[in-house]
């Protein structure tokens, strides 16, 4: 046995290396791109930054007519959407635009080069390009996180901030599997990127306190089919010490890993069914 | 005016090789609406019963939301922004400074083409949902001012029209536009009423909202169907929407012949 696990343990090491350097590659042509357009990529994040607070000036003014929404507080709610810009601004930076040009790769033939490389085409389709103003996105919202923990006196300790980080990545995992599961949908109708662009509509509800929407069929909805309401309520409920069981937190995991697999299952099936638009 | 007339028919045909996305665009974008609407219900359901938000009762906000759904799909600028000024970065536009056709005017046809698509396709939609909902749908409280909503609403839908056309003027000057639409359109979400209506901020702020063309984009209209803007006020508000619209057309005017000085078609 041992024999044998030697060599696969050193193969996977070697691969893991392989794509960890292609990786790298990808990250110097990103920056090298970005800083062809300086004042672009500075103006984006205005962009952004406009659109966050823009967010919370919302949550400002739902909170001068009422003292909670369901248990939520005023700072949590803040907490609630710093959360939510977070992960999406994670996933922006490593998946959004590879994702939303996956239809243009389809519609232009340009996904033969890719498929031709000899890597896993998922992983190149993926990966093509970084959004480094996204980061940048992502530490203002983790300002303002900071900020409305203090506003609460909250002060999380190491496990809580871990778990916190891990959920979030889950929250990211799922994000990235449904919109590259959509992206996918370009292969059979050609124009895809209406109904990428659509899934933005879905971020605003991952924002929102999930207990606003009842029990009814919408919360069964985004909590089980596309999990949106799970996505950043709860690891904000883990870090605000609003979790009364670990029944969320599972089901978090679990619907990521799901995603994840239908996601993968439907790019394979789309790889079949897929015919170059050139020559 | 029978060339522009063709302008709009061609558009129509164009616009309906996309009309899965129009549907599209259409259902995604009920989605936040109806979280909105839980929202606050879950707000309304905390308050003692005939609880008010401002002036409002539950049944007036969530009309509220619907109406700006229904006012938006009239009027709301789609692509026609990011389509203006690929036509200036790609040199398409020496063709209309030849022919005897108005880009403006051209484009302007577009627009109202883009408008009646997706009316078409999202009508069956929004009625739906509107009909779900309809308990809660309040009609106009008086329905001689159902003629003035519709005027202001034209009014909106060229107000939008020529802010855009002004803003997309900028391909001439810079070579990534769409961050400045996103700027402005951030400006116009939260100002215009997209998001809560205006009249439950304090009132100083309010005010100065007023004072810019926003709330006439797509607030004003509205207010005028739920009888919150009548007599003095809507004559006044009515001009100054008109006003604005002027205003917005002179800039476009001025922006596209100072543009064009600037311009050299690149690649012929």
């Amino acid at each position: 046995m041992e024999k044998r696990a030697a060599p696969f343990l050193s193969r996977t090491q070697a691969a893991l290396r392989r794509y960890l350097g292609i990786y790298a590659a990808l990250w110097k042509n990103s920056v090298t791109r970005e800083m062809n357009f300086k004042t672009n990529f500075l103006l984006w994040i205005v962009v952004e930054v406009l659109w966050f607070g823009l967010q919370l000036a919302f949550i400002g003014v739902l909170y001068l007519h009422t003292e909670q929404i369901g248990t939520w507080s005023k700072w949590q709610v803040v907490m609630l959407v710093g959360a939510s810009h977070f992960i999406q601004q994670v996933f922006q930076a490593f998946f959004l635009i590879n994702c939303t040009n996956l239809s243009e790769l389809v519609r232009l033939g340009k996904l033969d080069f890719l498929l031709l490389l000899p890597v896993n085409s998922r992983f190149v389709v993926s990966f093509r390009q970084v959004d480094l103003g996204a980061f940048v996105n992502a530490a203002s919202a983790v300002a303002v996180m900071v900020y409305a923990a203090q506003r609460m006196d909250l002060s999380p300790g190491a496990a809580q901030i871990a778990g916190f980080l891990v959920l979030c990545a889950a929250g990211i995992l799922i994000h990235y599997s449904l919109m590259f599961l959509l992206a996918s949908i370009s292969f059979w109708t050609v124009r895809a990127q209406g109904i990428v662009w659509g899934y933005y509509n879905l971020f605003q509800i991952a924002r929102m306190p999930d207990e606003a929407f009842g029990r009814g069929l919408f919360r069964g909805f985004f909590t089980f089919a596309v999990p949106m309401l799970l996505v950043s309520n709860v690891p904000v409920r883990l870090l605000v010490d609003k979790l009364s069981s670990a029944g969320p937190l599972l089901l978090l995991l679990v619907m990521s890993g799901l995603c994840f697999a239908v996601s993968e299952w439907i790019w394979r099936l789309s790889l079949r069914q897929y015919t170059s638009a050139s020559s | 005016m029978r060339k522009y007339w063709h302008v709009v028919g061609i558009g129509i045909q164009n616009n309906l090789t996309y009309r899965f996305n129009y549907l599209a665009r259409a259902l995604f974008g009920l989605i936040p609406l109806v979280a909105i609407l839980y929202v606050w219900r879950t707000i309304y359901a905390d308050k003692p019963a005939d609880g008010l938000v401002g002036s409002y009762t539950l049944a007036q906000m969530i009309s509220y939301y619907l109406l700006i759904t229904v006012v938006d799909a009239l009027t709301a600028v789609n692509e026609d922004d990011w389509q203006i000024a690929a036509d200036i970065k790609d040199g398409q536009i020496s063709q209309f400074v030849l022919k005897p056709i108005d880009y403006l005017y051209y484009r302007l046809c577009l627009f109202g083409a883009g408008r009646i698509t997706y009316l078409s396709v999202a009508a069956i939609p929004l009625g739906l949902f509107i009909l779900s909902l309809h308990r809660y749908f309040v009609l106009p409280a008086d329905w001689g001012m159902l003629g003035w909503f519709l005027l202001s609403t034209l009014l909106t839908a060229a107000l939008q029209f020529f802010i855009s056309y002004t803003l997309a003027m900028l391909a001439f000057w810079v070579l990534e536009v769409s961050t400045f639409i996103f700027i402005m359109f951030a400006f116009e979400y939260i100002a215009s009423g997209h998001l809560f209506p205006l009249d439950i901020l304090p009132p100083a702020i309010e005010r100065v909202l007023y004072l810019t063309p926003f709330p006439y984009q797509l607030y004003f209209p509205v207010s005028i169907y739920m009888g919150k803007t009548t007599g003095v006020d809507l004559a006044k508000g009515l001009l100054v929407q008109a006003g604005w619209v002027v205003v917005a057309y002179a800039l476009a005017r001025f922006a596209w012949s100072r543009g064009l000085r600037k311009y050299s078609a690149v690649g012929g």
